[in-house]
């Protein structure tokens, strides 16, 4: 509206020259004020200049007080406009309730307050965490990967029942820990996790790009179980723990789906399902540091 | 005694340095330890060498003493030193060290199966010649037989080496 108010005065401004301004001022003015007569309201006022005077550089006039009356702010109070939150919590909660109470000469009911006080205050009170700074919980580590090590990398894998067997790398998982495949016919080696630090990446790649791993295969699906039912006054606690891990069904149908597509993948390229099924080993004379993988 | 002399236009290998692994052509000689040497077609600029990081072939250029290079570059390129150079058993054992420190862990294994193969070939043969000798003591026939036999299993065998290597490459 001040924007269309100021185009309304330069234009009658840069039609006529400087001396008809004054009187050409004047009707532009009413005529603005004609047309926005009920827009008045809205109209943004021209912000007043200082009413502090400046004294010095930083020092005003008048004091803080003085210049709340000058700039009548008793009469400018604004708030902001309620909130949907705010409005729920008008809503306050019962403090308190009336319960019917037995026997005669009780005078049937009390008036109980709903939330009580503390029956009991520590002596001490809890010291006050000091202030860390970037210490996060595991679940918000920042996970690496190793740069040699790519989907469809060949890994070696150095420890568990597992080492020394080579392995396809597929994927990491949210922890950071590697999602492994042998494949299962292959070196009978399964869907697995593997941890990134105990395994050597060779440099030998298996084509991995249109291989599809289902979704539900996060760590959650491959965290160890173990079955918590302690009933103290049983005399053999040790045997009635998961002794034995059974293979679920859902396991296999994963393994099918995902060695599959490997597999197909593993057949093109000669003689790699012979070192899939090799084990590494090393011998008299091969020293790691100078080999390649 | 000694076949290979310090000379002028002899190609040197340098065995240790900043140029290991170049040939270079002796164009003067300084005093007792060092040279002053040239390879033009290996990337050696004109500088002095001593003689103890050169090991001589047993390639000689001719060229006069303190030859510029130009001269240097023409006689070896008349010479074609470089692909002599590649031709000879030396340069092949040195590609041959190479290409074995660069193999990956899946080239040992194809290595691994093609030696396998071939020595099983090799004993085969073997078994059968050792046979027919216990059957038949000494007989003219066996000197024939060893040479076949070697020449498919090596055939193979270099084949597998190089297929190895290649896919390695």
């Amino acid at each position: 509206m001040a924007g269309e108010k100021a185009a309304g005065e330069k234009k009658p401004a840069e039609k006529a020259p400087a001396k008809k301004k004054p009187s050409e001022k004047k009707p532009a003015e009413q005529k603005a004020g004609q047309k926005e007569g009920g827009e008045k309201k809205k109209r943004v006022r021209k912000h007043h200049a200082s009413r502090n005077p400046v004294l010095a550089r930083g020092i005003g006039r008048y004091s803080r007080s003085a210049m709340y009356a000058r700039k009548a702010l008793y009469k400018r109070k604004y708030t902001a406009p309620e909130t949907k939150i705010e409005k729920k919590k008008k809503e306050k909660p019962r403090a308190t309730i009336t319960k019917p109470v037995g026997g005669d000469k009780n005078g049937g009911s009390r008036v109980v307050k709903i939330r009580k006080m503390p029956r009991y205050y520590p002596t001490e009170d809890v010291p006050r965490k000091l202030l860390s700074h970037g210490k996060k919980p595991f679940s918000q580590h920042k996970r690496r990967l190793r740069a040699s090590i790519t989907p469809g990398t060949v890994l070696i894998l150095l420890t568990g029942r597992h080492r020394g067997k080579r392995v396809v790398f597929l994927k990491q998982l949210d922890t950071g820990l590697l999602l492994v495949t042998g494949p299962l016919a292959i070196n009978r080696v399964p869907l697995r996790r593997a941890h990134q630090k105990f395994v050597i990446a060779t440099s030998t790649k298996v084509n991995i790009s249109g291989v599809k791993i289902p979704k539900h295969l996060t760590d959650a699906y491959f965290k160890k179980k173990r079955l918590r039912k302690p009933k103290h006054q049983e005399g053999e606690i040790f045997d009635t723990e998961k002794e034995k891990y059974e293979i679920t069904e859902q396991r296999k149908t994963d393994q099918k789906a995902v060695d599959s597509q490997v597999l197909a993948q593993i057949k093109k390229v000669p003689q790699l399902r012979g070192y899939l099924r090799s084990t590494f080993c090393l011998s008299n004379g091969v020293y790691p540091h100078k080999l390649v993988f | 005694v000694f076949k290979r002399f310090v000379e002028i236009g002899r190609v040197a290998f340098i065995s240790f340095g900043p140029h290991a692994g170049k040939l270079v052509a002796i164009v003067d000689v300084i005093d007792q330890n060092r040279a002053l040497v040239d390879g033009p077609c290996s990337g050696v600029r004109r500088q002095a060498m001593p003689f103890k990081c050169m090991q001589l072939t047993d390639f000689v250029l001719k060229f006069p003493h303190s030859a510029r290079q130009k001269c240097v570059r023409l006689a070896w390129e008349k010479e074609n030193i470089n692909e002599k150079w590649a031709a000879t058993r030396w340069a092949k054992k040195i590609e041959a060290r190479e290409k074995k420190a660069k193999m990956t862990d899946f080239d040992r294994y194809k290595v691994m199966k093609a030696k396998k193969m071939r020595n099983r070939i090799i004993k085969h043969e073997m078994k059968k010649l050792q046979k027919m000798a216990s059957k038949k003591g000494k007989k003219p026939v066996k000197a024939e037989k060893p040479v076949k036999a070697e020449k498919p299993a090596k055939a193979k065998k270099s084949e597998k080496v190089q297929k190895a290597q290649k896919a390695q490459k």
